[in-house]
């Protein structure tokens, strides 16, 4: 490392760097994605299309919210892609018995069967809370543990086959139905997002959260109860990966074990890449749902453009890692231009 | 990869002239960002002698063995190992050429064995793989040589403190040594343990090797070194041979600053008492038995070195440590074991030593940071929700009032100077009604223009009827801004200084231990 004179390429790009600074490097993937797939086909700057992904992208951008808490306390969740299986299973595992007995009280059967699914995806959270936050286990060996469990219970509920026997009223309910042309998932994720936006920016919790993820001992001076807040991430974490289930389950109108295996690597993508900070206390929701939105653009317009789904894998993989290391360089960058 | 011999002899030749110094330095500066370390610091080291390297802490010390141990490398001047001028590629090739240093931070991997850790990035190879026995053989070789009662197939996770130090030193004489690099090695010593120390340091000495001993315990001046170099503020104050120099004389050179127009003139007007402590017993034995009062109106002083308790004291008023034994008392309230969120509501306001560590969240902003710790209360929620106009107006004055720059208050911390962060952690104490302020080195690491405002900040909070408990290692810190000072050593309560007793030799007296009574 000799010399210190800059060279002057970068002097020329300050304006650019800045704003790589302070948007960070979604908004720039996002601009370039548009561009090209809507170069590769002609169908998919379409309104009909762009619906598609909004549909395909709610399920993940709900998770990716509960995601961003843990990543904002400096941990994270591998147990949510399980959250969202056993969220399915138990919803499923409720409804169907009590449809086939009290056919007529299908309000009764939905409320019980949301209930129990989001109950039984929460308490999964508030195990990974208690684990980390009481006994101090690090949360990738809690939430990798309670993944275990979670998916190990729901197969044996299931025994790895699908439960059928839902109310139509589910899914037309919450996955067929449509207000203005939109699909009614996207305005539970909307409504999600508002309260999570007001909660992260507008409340005292939500302050605590970020607080408590940048600088523990300083939060603790601070006269803050840390356990308490790291506890509530990983159960509100646990509480949107839930949800996200029993909407997948409409969708899917049966109870399965095995969906969400993506969600734990698509959801820390959609985060990262949205600019939260794997360091802790740093992040906005807006760009986590960017961020998922994105993904959801990336598959969809992969989708059209005829790539086979395997091939799909790769490039999130890609993608998540670039966005590491853009996140690196975002870091390097704010400190060079700090002197 | 050469294989290396423990060979304890000596190459320099002693004769009648006066020896070639092993270690030199020459006009060495050291440049930080902000700061100047190291300012033309001259330094010589002979073979066979301890050489000790004295001063305060922030003297200069530190920088000065990196230097030499190719931590760092130096912006201006040159080193010279053998009278050949040097340029040290980094810590590795300073050992090759049998230069090595023992930090307080030790290099050691706990999950390693002893042997495994000796020969650490110089493994002995026999045909491609690691050749255990011979391994085994030579580092069972040095502890014994060393006299160090270890077995070479411990785990260095299992080791007590002072253990641990020795396979640092152990590991400096795997290769052929000539320079020995201590620092403060005593600090977390028992005194039977540093008896063996001295012991091995004579050893070391007689077998040529130049040892440079950073410290600032006086007895240990007298007790092993030859020569004394004393550093402040970066630069090289005076070398004497030790055998000439008197207590007071190495005291008088550490610390004589002039004293300007730093310090503001306190009007003291002690009344209620604030802040009692009696017969204060931590779990950790770190502070035992401590009592001491704080009165409103007040700045009480408490005083010692890094390591005294002074700073654990502190901690455990505001609700931080384990208290075995002893009570605190608030306001008229016991508050003993009470959480710092209690006593932020009662009150009290402890200012960390550390803003980076336990003071701020760097990455967030300073309006964020100076509101954190009162966002339950009025005017900054308002029916459960925060109300961020209330809480702009409220940052904003307070940055108003303490000049901080620049004045933007949606900045994150991590693009303020280190001044202006202590600025805003002093503003975290503004916000709200404090009685009683417990700051622990409030002015650590900040230039002298920040220190002199932090110092008008005591002035005015003292004046407007706040209990201020400054806990400093600075000393004309203390000397000039209290009216009462406690002095700890080693966990204990020394002594009480009132107004004109706060001396610095009455100071300094209670802060080192003494040769003589």
């Amino acid at each position: 490392m000799k010399g210190n004179e800059t060279p002057r390429w970068l002097t020329y790009s300050v304006p650019l760097q800045r704003l790589f600074v302070r948007i960070g490097v979604l908004p720039f993937l996002l601009v370039i994605a548009l561009i090209v797939f809507s170069a590769m086909s002609a169908r998919f700057f379409t309104s009909e299309n762009l619906i598609t992904v909004a549909r395909q992208a709610t399920y993940l951008a709900i998770v990716a919210m509960g995601q961003m808490l843990a990543l904002l306390t400096g941990g994270f969740d591998l147990s949510v892609g399980k959250i969202v299986a056993i969220t399915s299973v138990i919803t499923a595992l409720t409804m169907a018995p009590l449809a086939a007995t009290h056919p007529d009280a299908t309000a009764m059967t939905l409320t019980l069967g949301i209930l129990a699914g989001i109950g039984a995806g929460t308490l999964v959270g508030v195990v990974n809370g208690v684990g980390i936050a009481v006994f101090n286990v690090s949360p990738f060996m809690m939430t990798l543990g309670t993944a275990a469990i979670s998916f190990g219970i729901a197969l044996t509920l299931t025994s790895g086959v699908p439960v059928y026997g839902l109310p139509d009223a589910f899914g037309t309910i919450f996955n067929f139905s449509r207000i203005l042309d939109i699909p009614s998932p996207v305005y539970v994720t909307a409504g999600l997002f508002l309260v999570m936006h007001i909660f992260l920016n507008r409340t005292r919790m939500g302050r605590y959260l970020y607080a408590v993820g940048g600088n523990l001992k300083a939060s603790r001076l601070s006269g803050i109860d840390t356990r308490f807040y790291l506890f509530l991430a990983y159960v509100l974490c646990g509480a949107l990966a839930a949800v996200a289930g029993a909407l997948l389950t409409a969708r899917l109108e049966t109870g399965e074990a095995n969906i969400g295996a993506a969600m734990p690597l698509d959801s820390i993508a959609a985060c990262v890449i949205g600019g939260v900070s794997l360091r802790g206390g740093v992040g906005s929701v807006g760009n986590v749902v960017l961020g998922a939105i994105f993904i959801g653009l990336i598959q969809n317009g992969m989708d059209l453009a005829q790539i086979q789904s395997y091939l799909q894998e790769v490039v999130i993989g890609v993608l998540l890692i670039l966005a590491v290391i853009a996140d690196q360089l975002r870091q390097f960058v704010m400190l060079r231009l700090k002197d | 990869m050469a294989t290396e011999t423990f060979a304890p002899t000596e190459s320099v030749s002693v004769g009648l002239t006066l020896p070639t110094p092993i270690l030199q330095a020459q006009a060495v500066s050291k440049q930080f960002p902000g700061v100047m370390a190291l300012d033309e610091v001259d330094f010589e080291l002979r073979a066979g002698e301890v050489h000790v390297l004295f001063g305060e802490n922030g003297a200069g010390k530190s920088t000065l063995i990196q230097i030499f141990a190719g931590v760092h490398s130096p912006t201006k001047g040159s080193i010279r190992f053998r009278g050949e001028p040097i340029e040290l590629q980094g810590v590795h090739h300073a050992r090759m050429l049998g230069i090595s240093a023992v930090f307080q931070e030790f290099s050691l991997v706990p999950t390693l064995t002893i042997e495994e850790n000796l020969f650490l990035g110089a493994e002995l190879t026999n045909r491609g793989f690691l050749d255990k026995s011979e391994l085994h053989r030579r580092a069972d070789g040095i502890l014994k040589q060393l006299g160090f009662p270890l077995r070479p197939q411990q785990r260095v996770q299992d080791l007590s403190r002072a253990e641990q130090q020795m396979v640092e030193i152990a590991k400096a004489f795997r290769t052929d040594l000539s320079v020995l690099i201590l620092d403060e090695p005593t600090a977390s010593l028992t005194d039977r343990e540093a008896q063996r120390l001295f012991a091995m340091i004579e050893q070391a000495k007689g077998r040529g090797v130049g040892i440079v001993y950073v410290t600032h315990r006086m007895s240990e001046i007298h007790h092993l070194g030859d020569r004394v170099t004393i550093v402040r503020d970066g630069k090289r104050v005076a070398t004497l041979d030790v055998a000439e120099v008197d207590d007071e004389r190495l005291l008088q050179l550490m610390t004589g600053r002039v004293i300007s127009q730093v310090f503001p003139k306190i009007e003291f007007r002690p009344a209620r008492t604030l802040l009692e402590v009696s017969g204060l017993t931590t779990t950790d034995h770190s502070v035992r038995g401590l009592s001491l009062a704080v009165r409103s109106g007040e700045v009480v002083g408490l005083a010692g070195l890094v390591g005294s308790g002074k700073s654990v004291a502190g901690r455990a008023c505001f609700g931080l440590e384990r208290v075995a034994s002893g009570r605190v008392m608030f306001d008229g309230q016991e508050v003993t074991g009470r959480s710092p969120r209690q006593m932020l509501d009662s009150g009290a306001f402890y200012l960390p030593p550390d803003r980076r560590e336990e003071g701020l969240v760097m990455m967030r902003s300073v309006r964020e940071n100076v509101s954190l710790p009162w966002l339950a209360a009025r005017p900054f929620t308002r029916f459960g929700f925060l109300d961020r106009g209330s809480e702009q107006s409220k940052v904003r004055d307070l940055a108003d009032r303490l000049n901080l720059q620049p004045r933007n208050i949606e900045h994150d911390l991590e693009r303020l100077s280190g001044g202006n962060q202590q600025k805003v952690l002093l503003a975290k104490g503004l916000v709200s009604t404090v009685k009683l302020f417990i700051l622990d080195e409030p002015t650590v690491g900040v230039d002298v223009g920040t220190r002199v405002a932090i110092y008008a900040f005591i002035r005015d909070l003292c004046e407007g009827g706040a209990g201020v408990l400054l806990i400093s290692s600075d000393l004309p810190e203390i000397l000039h801004l209290t009216n009462r000072t406690y002095v700890m050593y080693r966990g204990d309560l020394r002594a009480e200084l009132k107004g004109a007793e706060i001396t610095q030799d009455r100071v300094l007296a209670n802060f080192f231990e003494r040769t003589r009574a």
